[in-house]
Formats: C-alpha cells, sequence, structure tokens
C-alpha cells in the first residue's frame, strides 16, 4: 500500500492506537471537513477513531502535550458548524466510543458512552417502558456527545426540558488531560451544577466520555392534533389561546406554506388545502389526564378560526404528522441545493411580529426562506434558502440570517435555542453578552482549557488576527 | 453572630455592586437565617440581600418570571398563583421566609421536582456581581436559549462561593388544576424502595412520591385535571394498601415536608443527594443513629434532622449541611483541579469563600 509522507505529529499519534484508525490525506478525511452546515469547510491534519474511554484519554493528553488543535465530532450533524475542524488539527470521531454500561431500569437511569446514537438508548430501554425524553429531530443519528455538547433539544423542549434535564452526572477528559467525574446516579445533586456546566460547552472544554441520563417512564397515551390555518398570524393566536387555557401540552409546533410544501415533496405529507400554516399540538400523558385536557384543547382550538382540524385517530396518523414535521429540514433540500437553518429565539408573544419581519425582509432582499418551529418556546427555525453556486447567494441569505439574529436579542431572545453558536453566529455572540460578559465567559472557557486546543475557533469571535477558525466557503464573510 | 438587622443591607443592584466592590471578603445572607453554607470565617463580612427584593418581570404568556434575589419565595408563589402558575419544582421554606437568592444557592428543590425536575431545570437567567464587582447577565429570560455556557445552572449550589446574585430568571409551569394525595403501606424500608421505585416508573406520572423515615408510609401525590385523578388514584389503590388522604391531611402533611417542620428545633439538618436503590441504608442510618429523616423525589432526596448538640458525621452520599455544625460537605466531594480553576476564573481574588470555606 503506498503510504503518505506522513507528518511527524501524525506519526507519534499513530502510535497511541492500533493500526488503520488514524486518517490522513484528502481522500480519507474529505467526510470530515464539515458538519451538517456546509457552508464553513476545513481539512482537518488526521482523523482519529478511538474506540474505548482509555484511547481518547491518550488522544487528548497528546494533543495537551503538543499543542494540537482536536475537535470531537460525534456524527457530524451539527447545524452550526460546532463540529467543522480547525485547520491543522486533528478531529477526534466518537462513534465508535458507544457501548451501553449500565441500565437501571429499577432506578431509572442509563451509563452509556458518548458516541452512542441518541435514539439507540430509548430503544435499549424500550422493554422497560422506558425512555429517554431529548428527542432532536436527528435523533437517529446524531450521538448523545453531540447533543450534551450543544445541549440539544427538540419538539418536547416545552414540557422536558433540554438535554442538560437529563443528563445526571458526566465522566469527561478536560482539555488539560484531568479526568473528571461530576454528578452522578441521584436526580439530587449538592455543591455547584458541574454537569450543568459541562452541558452546552460546545465541546469547548474537553471530551464528554460517558454520560450517566435520566430515563422516564414512556407515556401512556397521546393526543396529537394538525389545525391548518389561512395565515401564520392566526397560528400564533391559536398558541396564546393554548397556553392562556392553562394546557401544558409535550409540544406545540408550526410549519408554514414553503416548508409544509417541502414536506409534500418529500415524505407525501397531506395537509389541509388553503393553509399557509400548520400547527401541530401535542398531548401526552396518563389517558385519564389526557382525556380531560383533549376537551379543553378541542375548545380552543374549535375557537380559533382554523380551516380544518385533524387529530390523530391513531399511532399511525401520528407517525405521519410527525414524519411531516421531523423531514422538514431535510425536505428543503429539494427545494434548494443549500440552506441555512436558524436558531434564534423569541419571546413568545413576539412570535407574531418576528415572522412578520422575517417575510417582509425575505421579499425584499430577495431570499427565500421556510419557517418551522417550536412555536411553545419560541424557538425560530427559519430555513434560509441559497444556491452556493450561484455567486453572492450565500452572502444574501447570511445577511437575512443575521438580521433575524440581531432581531431576537432586541426582542429580549437569543440567538440559539438548541442548535449552539458553533462557528455560524460566533460574531453574534456579543451582540447578546457585553464585553465583561465575554470576558466571564472567555475565563470560564480558558479554566477548562488554558491552550485554547479544543474545539479553537468555535463559539467566541476570533481575535483579529486569528487564522484557526475554519474557513468560510463563500467569497467574504457576511457583514450583517 | 450579628444580628440581621444591622448588616449593610443594599436595597439596589447599584447599591449592591459599590457594597461588594468596597468589601474585600464577603458573603451574601438571604432571609435573616443563619445556615451552614454562611457560617464562614469572620473575615468575611455578611451582606444581607433581603432589601434587594420584588419581582421585577412577570409575563405568564412567556411562562417566565424575573425577580430580585432577596424576594421571599412567599412573594412569588402567590404572584404566580393569582394567574394559575407555579414553580414546579415546589420550593422549600417559602412559609419560613426562604429567598430567591438563598433557594439557588442552597440547591433546594421539594418533593414536585419529581415531575419535571428540580430547580436547576427551571432557572433560566441570573444576573451575578463577580469577584471584581462586575454586574453579569448570565443566561437570559427566554424559556429556551443555549448561547455560551449555562452559568445560571452552574450556580444553583454554589453556596455564595462565586459571587453575589442580584437577580434571577425563572421558566414556570400553569399549575395542575387539582391534587390527591395517597397514603400507601410500606412496613420497612425495602417496602418503602420498592414502592418508590415501582411507582415511579408506573403509568401515572406521579407529582410527587415522598417517604417518611419514621412511619410505615409512603406518600404519592397525582396532579392534573380533576376528573383524571379519582380513577388514577383507584388504580394506584389496587396495587398497594393505603387510603386517599383528606384535602386537609394532605395539605397538612406537605405543609410539613416543604417547610422541615418534622425537623429538630436548633438542630443540623442535612441534605443527601440519595438513590432509591440507597433509601434502605438510608433509613437504617437515620433509625440507628436517633436522628429523624425524609426521602423524597422517589428516593432521590433524602434529609436527615439531628438534635440540638449532635454533631454531623460524615455521610457515604453526596451531602450539604444546610443547619447547625459540622462540615459544609458531609459527604465525599469530589475534588478535581478544573474545580478551583474555575472559581479563580469567576473570582480570582478570593473576595467570596472558597468552596471548602
Ligand atoms: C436533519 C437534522 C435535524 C436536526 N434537528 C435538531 C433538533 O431538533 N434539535 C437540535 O437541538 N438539533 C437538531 N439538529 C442538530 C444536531 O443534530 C444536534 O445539534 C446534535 O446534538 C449533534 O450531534 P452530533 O453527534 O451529530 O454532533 P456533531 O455534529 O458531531 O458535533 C456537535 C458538537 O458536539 C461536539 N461533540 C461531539 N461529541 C462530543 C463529545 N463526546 N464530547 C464533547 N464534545 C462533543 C463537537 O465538537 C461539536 O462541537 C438537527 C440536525 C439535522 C441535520
Ligand atoms: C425560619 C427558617 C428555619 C430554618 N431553620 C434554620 C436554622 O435553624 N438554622 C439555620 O442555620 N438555617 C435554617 N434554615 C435553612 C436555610 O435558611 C435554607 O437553606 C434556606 O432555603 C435559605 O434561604 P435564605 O434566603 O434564608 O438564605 P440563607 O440561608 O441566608 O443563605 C443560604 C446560602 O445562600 C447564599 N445566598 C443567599 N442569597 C444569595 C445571593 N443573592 N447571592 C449569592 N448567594 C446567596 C448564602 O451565602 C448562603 O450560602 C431555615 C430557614 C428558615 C428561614
Amino acid at each position: 500500500m503506498p503510504t503518505l509522507a506522513t507528518n511527524p505529529v501524525v506519526e507519534r499519534l499513530r502510535r497511541l492506537l492500533p493500526t488503520g484508525r488514524v486518517l490522513e490525506g484528502d481522500a480519507q478525511v474529505a467526510a470530515y471537513e464539515c458538519d451538517a452546515l456546509t457552508a464553513f469547510r476545513a481539512t482537518p491534519l488526521a482523523v482519529v477513531v478511538p474506540e474505548t474511554q482509555d484511547e481518547v484519554i491518550a488522544i487528548v493528553r497528546f494533543c495537551r502535550d503538543e499543542r494540537l488543535p482536536f475537535v470531537a465530532r460525534g456524527s457530524g450533524t451539527s447545524l452550526s458548524g460546532a463540529a467543522a475542524p480547525v485547520p491543522g488539527g486533528i478531529v477526534i470521531a466518537m462513534n465508535r466510543v458507544s457501548r451501553i454500561i449500565r441500565i437501571d431500569s429499577q432506578q431509572r437511569v442509563a451509563v452509556v458512552e458518548a458516541g452512542i446514537v441518541n435514539a439507540a438508548i430509548s430503544m435499549a430501554v424500550a422493554a422497560h417502558g422506558l425512555h429517554f425524553a431529548p428527542d432532536p429531530s436527528s435523533a437517529l443519528i446524531c450521538t448523545l456527545g453531540g447533543n450534551i455538547a450543544l445541549n440539544a433539544g427538540g419538539a418536547h423542549c416545552l414540557k422536558y426540558g433540554m438535554t442538560s434535564n437529563h443528563v445526571l452526572g458526566l465522566k469527561a477528559v478536560l482539555a488539560t488531560g484531568e479526568v473528571v467525574t461530576f454528578g452522578g446516579p441521584s436526580r439530587e445533586q449538592v455543591g455547584p451544577d458541574w454537569t450543568g456546566l459541562f452541558v452546552g460547552n460546545e465541546g469547548l472544554f474537553g471530551i464528554a466520555l460517558e454520560a450517566t441520563v435520566q430515563l422516564l417512564p414512556k407515556p401512556e397515551c397521546f393526543h396529537t392534533v394538525l389545525a391548518g390555518y389561512r395565515n401564520v398570524e392566526q397560528a400564533g393566536e391559536a398558541v396564546a389561546a393554548i397556553v392562556a387555557s392553562g394546557l401544558l401540552p409535550g409540544a406545540i409546533e408550526i410549519m408554514e406554506k414553503l416548508a409544509l410544501d417541502a414536506a409534500v415533496a418529500a415524505v407525501h405529507a397531506e395537509y389541509p388545502a388553503g393553509c399557509e400554516a400548520v400547527l401541530i399540538v401535542e398531548l401526552e400523558g396518563t389517558r385519564e389526564a389526557v382525556a380531560a385536557d383533549r376537551a379543553r384543547l378541542d375548545a380552543v382550538l374549535a375557537a380559533s378560526q382554523p380551516v380544518e382540524v385533524r387529530p390523530a385517530r391513531d399511532a399511525v396518523d401520528r407517525a405521519a404528522i410527525w414524519k411531516g414535521r421531523k423531514s422538514a429540514f431535510s425536505a428543503v433540500g429539494r427545494l434548494s441545493p443549500d440552506f441555512i437553518v436558524q436558531d434564534g429565539v423569541v419571546p413568545r408573544r413576539r412570535l407574531g411580529e418576528a415572522l412578520r419581519k422575517i417575510g417582509e425582509w425575505s421579499r425584499e432582499m430577495g431570499v427565500r426562506c421556510a419557517n418551522v418551529f417550536h412555536a411553545g418556546d419560541g424557538n425560530l427555525h427559519p430555513l434560509i434558502l441559497y444556491n452556493g453556486a450561484v455567486p453572492g447567494d450565500l452572502q444574501r441569505a447570511e445577511a437575512l440570517a443575521g438580521r433575524i439574529l440581531k432581531l431576537c436579542v432586541e426582542m429580549g431572545g437569543s440567538i440559539t435555542g438548541e442548535h449552539g453558536v458553533g462557528v455560524e453566529k460566533r460574531e453574534f455572540l456579543p451582540v447578546m453578552f457585553n464585553p465583561d460578559e465575554m470576558d466571564c465567559l472567555r475565563r470560564v472557557r480558558a479554566a477548562f482549557d488554558p491552550l485554547g486546543i479544543a474545539n479553537q475557533g468555535k463559539m467566541f469571535p476570533p481575535a483579529p488576527a486569528d487564522a484557526s477558525a475554519p474557513a468560510h466557503s463563500g467569497s467574504a464573510p457576511a457583514q450583517a | 453572630m450579628t444580628p440581621a438587622t444591622s448588616l449593610p443591607a443594599p436595597a439596589t443592584i447599584d447599591e449592591l455592586i459599590a457594597l461588594v466592590r468596597g468589601t474585600p471578603r464577603l458573603i451574601a445572607v438571604g432571609a435573616g437565617t443563619k445556615p451552614r453554607l454562611s457560617q464562614v470565617a469572620d473575615a468575611y463580612a455578611r451582606v444581607a440581600m433581603t432589601r434587594l427584593s420584588g419581582i421585577t418581570e412577570y409575563e405568564p404568556s412567556e411562562f417566565t418570571i424575573t425577580a430580585l434575589a432577596g424576594t421571599p419565595l412567599r412573594e412569588i408563589v402567590a404572584a404566580l398563583a393569582e394567574r394559575g402558575q407555579y414553580l414546579p419544582f415546589d420550593p422549600l421554606l417559602v412559609k419560613a421566609g426562604a429567598t430567591l437568592g438563598g433557594t439557588v444557592a442552597a440547591g433546594l428543590s421539594g418533593p414536585g421536582r419529581l415531575r419535571y425536575g428540580a430547580l436547576r431545570d427551571f432557572i433560566i437567567g441570573v444576573r451575578l456581581v463577580d469577584g471584581e464587582a462586575r454586574l453579569l447577565r448570565l443566561g437570559g429570560k427566554v424559556v429556551k436559549n443555549a448561547a455560551g455556557f449555562d452559568l445560571p445552572k452552574f450556580l444553583v449550589g454554589s453556596a455564595g462561593r462565586f459571587g453575589v446574585m442580584a437577580e434571577l430568571s425563572f421558566k414556570v409551569f400553569p399549575r395542575p388544576a387539582a391534587t390527591r394525595t395517597l397514603r400507601l403501606e410500606a412496613p420497612d424500608a425495602a417496602a418503602k424502595a420498592e414502592i418508590l421505585m415501582a411507582a415511579s416508573a408506573a403509568r401515572w406520572e406521579l407529582d410527587a412520591l415522598d417517604a417518611a423515615v419514621g412511619e410505615g408510609a409512603v406518600f404519592a401525590r397525582l396532579a392534573g385535571p380533576e376528573t383524571a385523578l379519582e380513577p388514577l388514584a383507584r388504580d394506584i389503590l389496587q396495587r398497594w394498601r393505603g387510603a386517599v388522604m383528606t384535602p386537609g391531611d394532605a395539605s397538612y402533611l406537605w405543609q410539613s415536608v416543604t417547610e422541615l417542620s418534622w425537623a429538630h428545633t436548633g438542630g443540623a439538618l442535612v441534605k443527601v443527594a440519595l438513590t432509591p436503590a440507597a433509601v434502605p441504608a438510608f433509613v437504617a442510618f437515620v433509625q440507628t443513629r436517633g436522628a429523624r429523616g425524609w426521602v423524597s423525589a422517589a428516593g432521590n432526596l433524602g434529609l436527615l434532622s439531628l438534635p440540638p448538640a449532635a454533631a454531623v458525621e460524615t455521610l457515604e452520599w453526596p451531602a450539604l449541611t444546610l443547619r447547625g455544625a459540622g462540615p459544609l460537605w458531609a459527604g465525599p466531594a469530589p475534588r478535581f483541579e478544573i474545580m478551583r480553576a474555575v472559581k479563580t476564573a469567576l473570582d480570582a481574588a478570593g473576595r467570596f469563600p472558597g468552596l471548602d470555606d
């Protein structure tokens, strides 16, 4: 086999692992050049594929000694460029560090390695009537480590919260090489919440090796309703009415016209004719509670001037409703060669106003935008369409994305609800936090990673002369 | 000890900042109680938070509330109740006068934390005065936010060691329309553990599930739409012997749980991070020492009360002494280099006591 002229650092790295688990050279690393935000790409020096926690620890300590930047990678489904490599650094692919160490169905906890696929946890405990509540739409491919790094959300955050709420304990190797265990099997904790601090660190503190996660009983019963509205304002008002009624649905989602069209084309979803927006509401719980709440929900929806209300009659109907929603991101791929998914949050009462502005800007700037969002949380997901092959198209899309992010902050919201800052929104973090607050965040980062080698260039805007950030595939970064 | 009334007590955030800037060593105290968490060396001046009080923003339609750190929980609970909402983690010591800041600093959640999660799962933002007397807004005021590190969560249980919290924002939920409490018979510790584990994994979605150490009983609370509760209660009673408590008895019970009125007056009180399987060991520990105990959150939270003058001993579970003498961390306290490094990042000059002080 022809060998590449190996870099001496890579040569030393190879000695840490069995043959064949250090990938090098353009062809081998091509698949790791970007995550699901394809506009940012960089070529790593090498990709390493550990299989055990000890191997990961050895690699991180090697990186520390060599001052070699590293990026942990789960399944690379991040939409914020959080998993894009650092030029000259290595990618540590965590997918094979994925054992289930222990399932304790009586105490409703599981101890699993970070590379495990999200949905595999629920599958492993389903026989006990339990599930792992965090359900990002990417659950069938993304890893728990990625969920932990980004504090991933999903359709059911309204009631169950984000990933963080379900992680009780962690074992991690920090960028300093220190191996730590935070939290544990108890749902109660004493002392500062180290586990809570680690979740959402975007890979900047080190690498999660294993986690103790809490499992919940599977809800006994669901009541899922799809309601079509003539326009998105009416759908928004229906959300406000549901919230005001005192109901606590498991999920409240809205999809707008363009996203509906995409779902129709991709998975043959069916929506009521003449609707510009569709609302999905799901009640869940015991059959007794759902029966009682259902009557209230029906009344609220009936009063909200829907074009049509379609309750799911059975599990098949329910699955069809969610399939249309959950495939929205990938379905939009059929409408446009490329797209950016935004992830800003606005106070719920300002959703209508935010959507109106986004619509105006989208028309004014000639950029198509499909709205899908977690309405119950005020978490927007505008899908901003562009064609990377058309010069200037990406810049226009990014300019719109930037305006939306600033709008979210002006309205008292956040630049990200669940996808993280990554490389995509790092210029906007200082819009949310003043210089003192940025300094505090940087100091905390430096405490975990004094050398700045863990996922360098992410979350924080680069210092002016910082060349370590992944390159933008467009001609120049957009100034929004 | 200095009476609370003579302590400096800033009434505005600006006054608080100025006070912190002018005080090289200090610790915040809440409602004039002197719990173990703020028993630190005399070098640390005490700052009373009680005047920094009041709800600053409440948006029922957003499910969010923001209040100054010295606000009595009582006030927050009442304002929420008026709009049919509540803090689902069911805070402790509301009637006793506990403040929002002190509750966060102690990391205390009540029995209701079983259903939707603890205090840590509902805190969304904080305004913190750090070791350099800078006012930092960490987190935010919307229910979902993933920008920057989750420092609001980190401050839960931090016992005032990283800064003074000036203002806090929380997510809230609609309050269930009705509740029912069942008293289930559980003659011994093994029976208690069995019920705690089985009932919390069952279909009923219990709102609270606690066990008395000194009594052969487990208490299960249902919460939800009125019409759902009767059939659910019947179903539970087919599985275990017991009875639905009268509303009066139930309210007396939960009040004594959340106000810790079962505990010794003037004694020590320790919060223990337990696991359901460890309940028999915890019960045995309590009983062999003539102490009192309570098990909450389906066996995840233990509370241990000792009579006056009894010393808190080292426990095998992670534990925090809330009242009385004895070690602050009564259980095994993990110590990693990173802990010192983060303390230094937030408080380089050591203005606030260290984690072990
Ligand atoms: C179709 C689609 C739908 C999606 N839907 C949702 C959704 O509903 N909600 C949502 O929140 N997100 C969603 N996402 C985004 C993405 O799936 C999540 O952010 C997910 O958590 C990423 O997991 P991953 O394993 O792919 O991580 P990666 O993309 O590989 O990495 C993401 C980040 O995690 C870090 N990381 C990975 N593993 C570790 C580890 N072991 N230790 C430390 N850091 C680590 C990386 O360095 C990087 O910063 C969606 C993505 C797609 C493509
Ligand atoms: C009447 C009553 C009975 C109780 N019994 C006793 C008893 O007998 N003895 C006893 O010592 N304790 C007792 N406790 C327990 C203790 O008060 C609880 O832990 C309570 O929840 C703390 O709330 P607090 O507002 O009183 O805060 P405090 O008890 O004053 O403070 C608790 C911790 O929070 C920190 N803190 C408070 N506010 C802030 C802030 N804004 N920013 C940062 N840190 C902050 C303090 O530094 C301290 O570490 C009792 C409480 C009350 C009110």
